[in-house]
């Protein structure tokens, strides 16, 4: 059974003391507040939105529902879903099999895995079969403890030097899903791109509505207290320890808590939720040197009811850039997109409805400073870019459409409150800071997207995992005492 | 709690992170992660059971010990000898 989508803030009261309290929930902060509780702990989960999931959201508009981040994650999210969400969760998760590229550089169908990409990089772009495996070795190989100063840019000029076709191929995507360049540590490479050439790219059918309901029932189930529309002003410090949140709205006032796990963007949790003041020098300088992740923009396209689009494919990485570029890719009229597309089997229980999700990389900078018309303008001519796009692969589909919809990076930063709109946290150095967190200021830890790794839904439900382990540790440590 | 009573509790909390584990041909002295399908978050479980079932802390820094079966029952044995 489905749980209802919209369960507002319960009415009932809150207890009068937590285990833990978690700040946001986004698929770290859900995760970090369900094994904190199988663990037998009393958890209380706090999120300044009307709707739980974070980033893993959705909106509804004219009779369609639309998916922001669900686009599509690696094979490791059904074994994780298992362990630490259940079974019902688990068993929706569902290939995509047709990845599109197409680009000035090539244009190919595949199912974005191993075997797929071994016969592509032989087959099409005649690399021996030597370099491929070789290539796969080292990339699995990979894993965190390695040399962090080997850039992905090395990694590909050691396998395919001189290949920007190749490099395309390899790089393109993974910037889509975690906005990383050729200058991130090569790991943060081999360990992402590892994990979706794992078996491919599957989705959750039910829509991120129907994930993130079942993920609260699951919640409610295991005792976790909810409260949404509750924004946390600052976590509350005594000798340097996490003793409670502060909170504004309906709730306001102190709750207190052993611990606090913030699942707010790291740097809005240094800077505003602990300040700075509370760590050593060391720390914050450390912290200075955090770089945000670049932001995103959308465009929601709705096909109007009774109409259908044949299947062009799941999941289409467009260009016009006669090469690829991170600086390209992020440029404010770029020409490098994907398309998500939903068909209906993507909600089967669901009268038919298709959409279609246009994607881009942006820099928060770009968009911030426009007044009021330049903007409008600005959203207007990014909607008729990627109609002009979509029209290649579906021709006539603008008479189709019967909603259009879009977001900036400023849409990004008001739904998340992330520092310029972050879709991707931090880049490298910011795991280090959300890890050391709790070494400065006992009983505070951070769950979110930061070093590139911990971020996509896979990523961001791991960490949770992982920090849900500190955490247990750090109340049981505390409690022996 | 013996070292073979150990060992069993061991399998039972992997049997539970990794329900296709085959441990008929297990070898207590190779790596568990060459022999069953483990990865570093199936670790992390192990690590998170064996607290919550016998308030045990083991320091990230340790891991390592828990590498094979028998490298496992070696560092919880004294740990675990009095339950």
């Amino acid at each position: 059974m489905v749980p209802p989508h919209h369960r507002m803030t319960s009415s009932s009261s809150l207890k009068n003391n937590y285990d833990a309290i978690v700040i946001g929930s986004g698929l770290g902060g859900l995760t970090c507040a369900k094994r904190l509780a199988d663990a037998g702990h009393q958890v209380l989960l706090l999120e300044q939105h009307f709707q739980l999931g974070g980033l893993a959201t959705w909106f509804k508009r004219g009779n369609h529902i639309f998916d922001v981040s669900l686009h599509g994650f690696p094979y490791g999210m059904v074994k994780t879903c298992r362990k630490y969400w259940g079974r019902t969760i688990q068993n929706s998760i569902v290939q995509l099999k047709n990845i599109v590229f197409d680009n000035p550089q090539f244009s190919l169908t595949t199912t974005f895995s191993k075997d797929d990409f071994i016969r592509l990089l032989q087959e099409r772009f005649g690399v021996s079969e030597a370099v491929v495996r070789e290539f796969f070795t080292t990339i699995e190989g990979m894993n965190f403890y390695d040399d962090q100063r080997l850039r992905t840019r090395d990694l590909f000029a050691r396998f395919f030097p001189g290949r920007s076709d190749i490099h395309r191929l390899l790089l393109e995507p993974i910037s889509y899903a975690n906005g990383s360049t050729l200058d991130e540590p090569a790991i943060t490479y081999g360990i992402v791109f590892s994990n979706f050439m794992n078996r491919g790219v599957f989705t959750f059918e039910g829509g991120t509505d129907r994930l993130i309901a079942l993920m609260e029932h699951e919640l409610r189930q295991q005792g976790v207290d909810i409260r949404t529309s509750t924004r946390v002003k600052r976590i509350v410090l005594e000798k340097g320890q996490a003793k409670g949140v502060e909170v504004s709205g309906t709730h306001s006032g102190f709750i207190p808590a052993r611990a606090v796990i913030s699942n707010a963007g790291i740097v809005n949790t240094v800077d505003n939720l602990v300040g700075q003041a509370a760590f050593t020098p060391d720390f914050r300088d450390r912290f200075a040197g955090v770089r945000i992740n670049n932001s995103s923009c959308q465009v929601y396209f709705g096909i109007r009811k009774g109409e259908s689009i044949p299947d062009i494919g799941d999941l289409l990485f467009t260009s016009t850039e006669k090469e690829f570029t991170s600086e390209a890719l992020r440029d404010m009229r770029t020409k490098s997109r994907t398309f998500s597309i939903y068909y209906p089997k993507i909600r089967p229980q669901a009268p038919p409805d298709y959409t279609i999700v246009a994607s881009m990389n942006a820099n928060y900078d770009d968009w911030a400073g426009l007044d009021s018309q330049e903007y409008a303008e600005e959203k207007e001519q990014m909607v008729e870019r990627c109609l002009c796009d979509l029209e290649r692969y579906l021709p006539g589909v603008r008479s189709k459409i019967d909603v259009i919809e879009s977001a900036t990076p400023r849409t990004f930063k008001r739904y998340t409150l992330h520092r310029k709109g972050s879709s991707f946290g931090t880049k490298f150095e910011g795991l280090d800071i959300s890890r050391s967190l709790h070494k400065e200021a006992p009983g505070v830890f951070h769950v979110g997207s930061v070093g590139i790794i911990m971020s996509g839904w896979l990523g961001a439900i791991n960490y949770g995992v992982i920090v849900a382990n500190d955490v247990d540790g750090w109340l049981r440590e505390e409690s022996a005492v | 709690m013996n070292r073979n009573e150990i060992r069993d509790v061991l399998l039972e909390i992997i049997a539970d992170i990794d329900e296709e584990a085959d441990f008929a041909a297990l070898d207590d002295h190779k790596p568990l992660r060459d022999q069953l399908d483990l990865d570093s978050m199936d670790f992390l479980d192990i690590v998170m059971e064996l607290r919550k079932r016998y308030k045990l802390q083991i320091p990230e820094d340790e891991y390592p010990e828990l590498a094979t079966l028998s490298s496992c029952v070696n560092y919880l044995e004294p740990k675990l000898r009095h339950i």
